[in-house]
């Protein structure tokens, strides 16, 4: 991961990324400004995970370039094995704060004070002296976000965080999320299934579909000709009720395609 | 009963083992690695019994074949540890080699017991200079190694973005955990090494959420079942080995109707 001359928090330049001798994503030409609330989106399969963990410098690209401002906070889609972990989420969170420094992982006072701050950031102080195998997938999560704001990370990659929760608790951590990235100044990479619980958020949109991806504003993207070029198949969008509806289009059946 | 030296050979090298093996263990039980544990005895057994073949101390030759077997295990990863099979193969025919060399050395039943069920009373004064020369050096590459290692194995993906080498990780973990096998052997087998190794962390786990508290409950608890079975041993005349094991099943029973 190289840092470039570049003005956004995030660019890939001309960039094709392979998965398992599978070319996933092909000429990705991305800049994601600096401070954006950017929502990931896209079939499944579409590269979406892959994507971002290229953008955390975990997947070389095959060809093209990625720069990269700053450190990067990451929580992974699985938190499965957190479920598991008779930690305390405090201890859960310390581990990380010394990066990847060898020795006995001791934080000093600058490490301690941090993780009190991200604990404090993210609503967990409370829970933060019991097992994570004790708490609710909502209060894991959060406990796994803040380890991701140790430090100072310019970019927050957020990968399916709405998966398993319902409905009030994804309203809650999309809000938490849009509150962090306003008070931190971040630049946030935010994967989702499904469009509407973020449109209030969003400033830009970065579609993946096959083996491509277009970005702009929600106007701009979420739209029947450009989801139709990314899905290769005729899709309509169908506002309603202040929600957007993808759908494969029914007309285009009748034009006899 | 500190009268013996032999009895006080096997009370210090008890303490010897459990001091490695507390640490050790709760980092097997915290990445969910216990059965690595398992199968790192299977093939020390194999060590053990080549060494006595070949005329060395088969401290030796287990430390050899679980600290490789380790790095192995490690360097493998995911690839290795999905495959039941093949894992299950190897280390039956470890087992098999072991049965082979004990059966050319033709001496009898009596190593083959020592080896798979523990001769903790049996333990010379070379042997526990041994056993503390290793245990100094699986601590100090577990200090070195264990900032990374607890980052790697709470948050993976998290640790990987941070520039923490997960494989090479496991790999030195796996490695230093082949040492407190090989320690463990001295005093329980390669049968039973779960009971020192793994008995006291995952019940130490169970009774607090604090990472340095239960560690130093795990040690504790280990060094206080390996002194308590061995005193019981000389007390009954049973077997030390089935005095540390069950101490051990009870404690974790314990922990678990807490």
């Amino acid at each position: 991961m190289s840092v470039g001359e570049i003005s956004g928090a995030l660019r890939f330049s001309g960039v094709s990324l392979r998965l398992g001798g599978r070319q996933v994503l092909t000429g990705l030409d991305i800049a994601v400004p600096e401070g954006a609330f950017v929502g990931v989106l896209g079939p499944n399969g579409a590269g979406k995970t892959t994507l971002m963990r290229a953008a955390l410098g975990l997947i070389q690209p095959s060809s093209g370039r990625i720069d990269r401002r700053g450190t990067a906070g990451y929580l992974p889609q699985t938190g499965g094995h957190l479920e598991d972990l008779r930690l305390c989420g405090r201890d859960f969170v310390a581990a990380g704060a010394r990066r990847a420094a060898w020795g006995l992982p001791i934080p000093d006072r600058a490490a301690r004070l941090d993780v009190e701050r991200v604990l404090a950031l993210t609503d967990s102080a409370g829970t933060a002296h019991r097992p994570m195998s004790a708490l609710s997938g909502g209060e894991r999560q959060r406990l796994a976000l803040a380890q991701a704001l140790l430090g100072t990370p310019r970019l927050l990659v957020l990968d399916e965080p709405l998966a398993g929760l319902d409905p009030q608790h994804q309203v809650a951590t999309v809000a938490l999320v849009r509150r962090l990235q306003q008070t931190l100044g971040l630049t946030v990479l935010f994967s989702a299934h499904d469009l509407n619980t973020l449109l209030p958020v969003l400033d830009q949109v970065l579609y993946l579909g096959g083996g491509r991806a277009e970005m702009g504003s929600v106007a701009q993207v979420v739209t029947g000709p450009v989801l139709s070029r990314l899905y290769g198949a005729p899709m309509e969008v169908i506002p309603a009720g202040g929600r957007l509806f993808v759908v494969a289009s029914e007309r285009a059946d009748h034009a006899g395609l | 009963m500190l009268d013996y030296e032999f009895m006080r050979h096997a009370l210090l090298a008890s303490c010897i083992v459990a001091l490695v093996c507390g640490p050790v263990g709760s980092f097997l039980v915290l990445r969910r690695q216990v059965f690595a544990a398992h199968a790192l005895g299977h093939l020390g057994f194999a060590g053990a019994a080549g060494a006595l073949l070949a005329g060395v101390p088969p401290l030796w030759g287990l430390v050899a074949v679980t600290v490789a077997g380790g790095a192995a295990m490690g360097a493998l990863g995911e690839r290795l540890g999905d495959r039941d099979e093949a894992t299950g193969m190897v280390l039956s025919a470890a087992l098999a080699s072991g049965v082979l060399f004990l059966s050319l050395l033709t001496v009898g039943a009596a190593p083959a017991t020592a080896l798979l069920f523990g001769n903790v009373l049996g333990v010379d004064t070379p042997t526990l200079w041994r056993m503390a020369g290793l245990a100094a050096l699986s601590l100090g590459l577990l200090a070195a190694l264990s900032g990374p290692l607890l980052f790697a194995s709470v948050g993976p993906d998290q640790a990987e973005v941070a520039g923490v080498r997960l494989r090479a990780i496991s790999a030195g973990f796996l490695a230093i955990t082949g040492l407190a096998v090989a320690e463990a052997v001295q005093v329980v087998g390669v049968l039973l090494v779960f009971t020192l190794l793994v008995g006291p962390a995952a019940a130490a786990q169970r009774l607090t959420a604090r990472l340095w508290p239960a560690v130093a409950l795990a040690t504790a608890l280990a060094g206080g079942q390996a002194c308590l079975g061995v005193a019981l041993a000389y007390l009954t005349d049973w077997p030390a080995s089935f005095w540390i094991s069950a101490l051990s099943a009870a404690c974790y029973a314990a922990a678990l109707l807490r």
